[in-house]
């Protein structure tokens, strides 16, 4: 069983949906994400997505696309990226972890090579948001062998037939993105959220989970509830830019703040 | 726009799934976007098929747009430059300006039959954004321009005139503020609009069906030359040379001649200051394969496949990508792909003044400028064409600075 699976099954069995941060690699700096990136799982984690900083995230919002920029600017590079998640795998090797991102710079690290490096490294998954099941031919092949999860995404636009298409190349967990719309801006309603699961549930036995718009502690406890796990990204996000210098350096209560804001949704999540 | 397919034309493609040769072009979009692309490949397929919507276009290309240009015998640049006969295609006379009005029309009447009442669109030297904005002034729809904020600054003028419009136009401060950066923002607004909004790309590029669907609608212009070439010369051109940033004006001049192999097919990128200065964009001789706005095709990109920024004088031809018909092209040789820089542009740009009385634009300046080098080099019975893709009114506050006249 892949550490995806095990992670879903245990929450299952404790009663209770997943909580994913993200973070993006090399924001503000190498140290500083490594160190968020291991303080995660005790501040509550339960899978991590980190972010392949790419220079044209054209589906993400703002703070997205300004979390990229400064790690591009850090010099994040995919090699840089399999040494955190290498370091982070001495400490940890239950937390699944999933790589976020678009396909250019892996296409230009190549699919094989990306595939063995980011498995050796300790990746569970991998999204790729301008990668759908069409174009998904080369990618599947090294990803299997390598056992990586191929998460998919699903959006409210997707309809029944799409859905089956989708759902058959996905693996590990289904992401559902709540909204039509890009990261980090609008929220769906629970009445929304509640409205759309049943339709994915009825069509996959995959674990659920919710992102998109998910900010507030009570935001993440419902979605966790009304699917399986609930993402928060552009939160955490927003919360580590605020902490910076002006000239966009890590200080004393970058780590503190994030961890804090982690903290508080992983007590809701869990209450 | 209607040939029937036949076997082993270079004019069949792209494949249902958009490809273009061995993976190029393509559909790489985020989900939420897909089902809005297969309706859109849906409702066009309708469209194409139905005279209606051929009868209708038509109507608007030749009251509205001006269509056909003329094709210009330039007789004077011809003499001063002793070689090849050369004559213009006159898309600069269109309406707006540019040849960017005969897509935008093409797309506004799809967009009306599709029931949506809110278009946006990217711009870089303003030309689509203006003929986006014009449309949408004619149809009474509203209009979002998103246009990089450098430009918005080096296009005073087009940014005017699209007000005037009535359209609403977004700078856009990523990135270097060009047309990648505008292309993103478009992409994020309809995402987040899909319910009534209808995203009118200006190029050959971005997922499918946009290039395939852009190039049909610009075909027009090579329908068009092979016609005149034919009653003013009883044959087919030898050489046809266009620009390329995204590939709109140089794809719709070349298609109609793709199967003709006697015809030369040209495409001139900007090569800013020297393919190899590191400050230009052209895509095709100095980028690679690689995947962005939703396709598949030669980009300017670092060894991390992060894309680079791209430069040139002409803020149309300023782009890091290009359509993956033309990389299909160049992958096959079917067209040659070459590389004029800023200051031959500039050069090109007062010698079509000078001895035509046609203002180019400076995008249409780089085919110029290509064209006065080989022509010299080709017999008097070579018929070489240049697209002149748009008028160059709006550049001469660019071309005064550069030549160092305060206006």
């Amino acid at each position: 069983m892949s550490r995806i699976a095990r992670r879903f099954a245990a929450l299952k069995q404790d009663g209770r949906g997943a909580l994913i941060p993200y973070l993006e690699a090399c924001d503000p700096d190498f140290q500083t994400s490594l160190d968020l990136l291991k303080a995660m799982p005790e501040a509550g984690a339960d899978l991590i997505e980190i972010g392949m900083p790419f220079s044209d995230p054209s589906a993400d919002g703002p703070v997205i696309q300004l979390a990229a920029r400064r790690g591009l600017k850090a010099g994040a590079t995919l090699p840089r990226l399999f040494e955190m998640v290498k370091s982070f795998r001495e400490q940890d090797n239950d937390t699944p972890i999933i790589l976020m991102g678009y396909l250019n710079p892996i296409e230009a690290y190549g699919i094989d090579r990306f595939c063995v490096d980011a498995a050796a490294a300790g990746v569970d998954g991998l999204i790729i948001v301008d990668m759908p099941p069409e174009e998904t031919g080369p990618m599947q092949g090294p990803a299997k062998a390598a056992g990586l999860d191929i998460i998919r995404l699903i959006a409210p636009t997707t309809d029944d037939n799409r859905l089956k298409l989708v759902l058959s190349h996905a693996s590990g967990f289904v992401y559902y993105v709540s909204i039509t719309g890009i990261t980090g801006t609008r929220s769906a309603s629970d009445e929304d959220l509640r409205a759309a699961l049943p339709r994915i549930r009825a069509a996959t036995d995959l674990p659920i989970a919710i992102g998109f718009g998910i900010r507030t502690p009570e935001q993440a406890a419902s979605a966790s509830r009304i699917a399986d796990g609930a993402v928060v990204a552009s939160a955490l996000l927003a919360t580590l830019a605020k902490t910076l210098d002006p000239s966009e350096q890590a200080t004393p209560s970058t780590l503190p703040s994030v961890l804090t804001q982690l903290r508080e949704l992983a007590a809701a999540v869990r209450a | 726009m209607t040939d029937g397919v036949r076997a082993n034309s270079l004019r069949n493609g792209p494949n249902a799934s958009g490809h273009f040769g061995d993976g190029l072009g393509g559909r790489f979009v985020a989900e939420t976007l897909m089902p809005l692309l297969l309706e859109l490949d849906e409702a066009y397929k309708v469209a194409k098929a139905d005279p209606a919507f051929h009868k209708e276009l038509a109507f608007y290309l030749k009251d509205y747009v001006g269509r056909p240009s003329p094709l210009w015998f330039a007789k004077r640049l011809t003499d001063e430059l002793g070689g090849a006969k050369i004559y213009m295609k006159r898309e600069e006379l269109n309406h707006t300006g540019s040849h960017k009005l005969n897509n935008v029309m093409g797309q506004i009447l799809l967009a009306r039959r599709m029931g949506r009442t809110r278009i946006v669109a990217e711009t870089g030297a303003g030309q689509h954004g203006v003929a986006t904005a014009t449309v949408c002034a004619l149809f009474g729809m509203k209009c979002v321009i998103y246009m990089g904020a450098t430009d918005v600054e080096r296009q005073a003028p087009n940014v005017f005139r699209m007000k005037l419009l009535g359209a609403e136009v977004v700078p856009v401060t990523a990135g270097a503020g060009t047309l990648k950066d505008a292309m993103n923002e478009a992409m994020r607004d309809w995402v987040a609009n899909i319910h009534d909004t209808y995203f009118l790309v200006g190029t050959v590029a971005g997922p499918h069906p946009y290039p395939a669907m852009v190039r049909d609608f610009q075909s027009v212009i090579g329908d068009e030359v092979k016609v005149q070439m034919q009653e003013a010369e009883g044959r087919l051109p030898d050489v046809i040379v266009a620009a390329i940033g995204g590939g709109s004006n140089a794809m719709g001049i070349f298609h109609p001649f793709l199967d003709d192999p006697s015809v030369k097919l040209i495409g001139v990128e900007a090569a800013g200051h020297g393919l190899d200065s590191g400050k230009t964009a052209a895509s095709i001789e100095r980028g690679s394969r690689g995947v962005l706005h939703g396709n598949r095709t030669y980009l300017l990109q670092d060894e991390n496949g992060q894309i680079t920024e791209a430069h040139s004088i002409s803020a149309g031809l300023d782009y890091p990508g290009v359509g993956p018909e033309h990389s299909w092209l160049h992958e096959i040789g079917r067209a040659e792909y070459v590389g004029i820089t800023d200051d031959e542009a500039l050069e090109a740009f007062q010698t079509c003044t000078r001895t035509e009385g046609i203002i180019p634009a400076l995008e249409s300046a780089h085919a110029i400028a290509y064209a006065v080098k080989i022509a010299p080099t080709l017999s008097p019975e070579t018929l070489l064409v240049i697209n002149i893709s748009g008028r160059g009114d709006k550049d001469i506050f660019t071309v005064a600075e550069h030549l160092g006249v305060k206006l």
